[in-house]
C-alpha cells in the first residue's frame, strides 16, 4: 500500500461544506483499498473531528497520514480551546451552539465517538490557544 | 426487505436512487442526532430523519447508511440531491411523521438496531 500525507483546510461555521474533507478522506482510503471496517472507523473519526472544528474551532486543518499498516489524523484549529478535556470526553457533555444543534450535532458525542472508533486519541488544548487532536488507527493483521 | 417495499409502505417519493429499488434493507433507524448514526455499523440500514439538511446526507455517506428517508414530506434541496446522487445514496420523502413511518416499517417486519433484551 502506498504511503501518503495530505493536508486539508476546514472552515469554521461553514455548515454547507462541513463534512467534505472527511468524505474526501473516505474516498482516498477506499481507493487505496483498506479494509472496509477500518475505513468506517477512520471516516467517522475524521467527520466528528471536522465537525468539532466547524462548530467550535476557528479555521483549522486536517492532516491525513497513511502508512502501510497505520493511518493517522491530526486535526488542528485556532479556536477557543477546550477548557476541561475530561469533561469534554464525557458522553452528553456539550458546549455546542443552537446553530450546531439545529444541524443535528452538539449531542456531546463527538470526542467519545472518536475515542470509541480509534486505537489512540491524544488531545492537546488550552483555553484561548486552539486545539490539536491526534488520532491513530492500526490496520488489523 | 427491498427498498421498493419501503417506498411502498411509506407511500414515499423516490428522489434519488431509481437504480437502487432492489437494494436489500436489513434494518431501520430513526433519528435527528447525527452522532447517534455514527455510533455503529450502518450497512444495510435505512435511516429515517426529520432533519432536512446537507449534514444528514454527509453523515449517511460517512456512516455507510443504505438509504435515507425524510419524514413529514420534507424535500431535499438541489445541493443535497446532487451530493446524494454523487455518492449513490438513495433518498426518499414520506408524508408520514417519524413515529408513523417507523411503525409502518416495523409492522412490515423491518427490525431496529436494538440488541435483544430480556422481557
Amino acid at each position: 500500500m502506498p504511503t501518503l500525507s495530505k493536508r486539508f483546510s476546514i472552515k469554521a461555521r461553514d455548515y454547507l461544506r462541513a463534512g467534505e474533507v472527511s468524505i474526501e478522506v473516505q474516498g482516498i482510503l477506499k481507493k487505496i483499498g483498506f479494509d472496509a471496517e477500518l475505513i468506517r472507523r477512520v471516516s467517522i473519526c475524521a467527520y466528528e473531528a471536522e465537525m468539532n472544528v466547524v462548530m467550535h474551532g476557528g479555521d483549522g486543518t486536517l492532516h491525513l497520514f497513511v502508512d502501510t499498516d497505520a493511518i493517522a489524523l491530526v486535526v488542528k484549529d485556532s479556536g477557543p480551546g477546550i477548557e476541561n478535556i475530561e469533561l469534554a470526553m464525557k458522553e452528553g457533555y456539550s458546549t455546542a451552539s443552537e446553530e450546531a444543534r439545529e444541524m443535528g450535532f452538539g449531542a456531546g458525542m463527538g470526542l467519545p465517538n472518536i475515542k470509541k472508533n480509534s486505537d489512540s486519541l491524544k488531545i492537546d488544548s488550552e483555553k484561548g490557544k486552539g486545539t490539536l487532536v491526534a488520532i491513530s488507527f492500526h490496520q488489523p493483521a | 426487505m427491498e427498498l421498493a417495499q419501503i417506498k411502498e409502505a411509506l407511500k414515499a417519493n423516490l428522489i434519488v436512487g431509481e437504480d437502487k429499488l432492489g437494494m436489500k434493507i436489513e434494518a431501520g433507524a430513526g433519528g435527528d442526532l447525527m452522532s447517534d448514526l455514527l455510533r455503529r455499523p450502518m450497512h444495510g440500514v435505512v435511516v429515517l430523519s426529520g432533519l432536512n439538511n446537507m449534514q444528514v446526507i454527509r453523515t449517511a455517506v460517512i456512516a455507510g447508511v443504505a438509504a435515507v428517508v425524510l419524514v413529514r414530506g420534507k424535500e431535499p434541496d438541489q445541493e443535497m440531491v446532487s451530493e446524494a446522487r454523487s455518492h449513490g445514496l438513495p433518498v426518499l420523502s414520506t408524508p408520514f411523521t417519524m413515529f408513523t413511518a417507523c411503525g409502518r416499517l416495523f409492522r412490515q417486519g423491518l427490525r431496529g438496531l436494538d440488541q435483544k433484551l430480556s422481557e
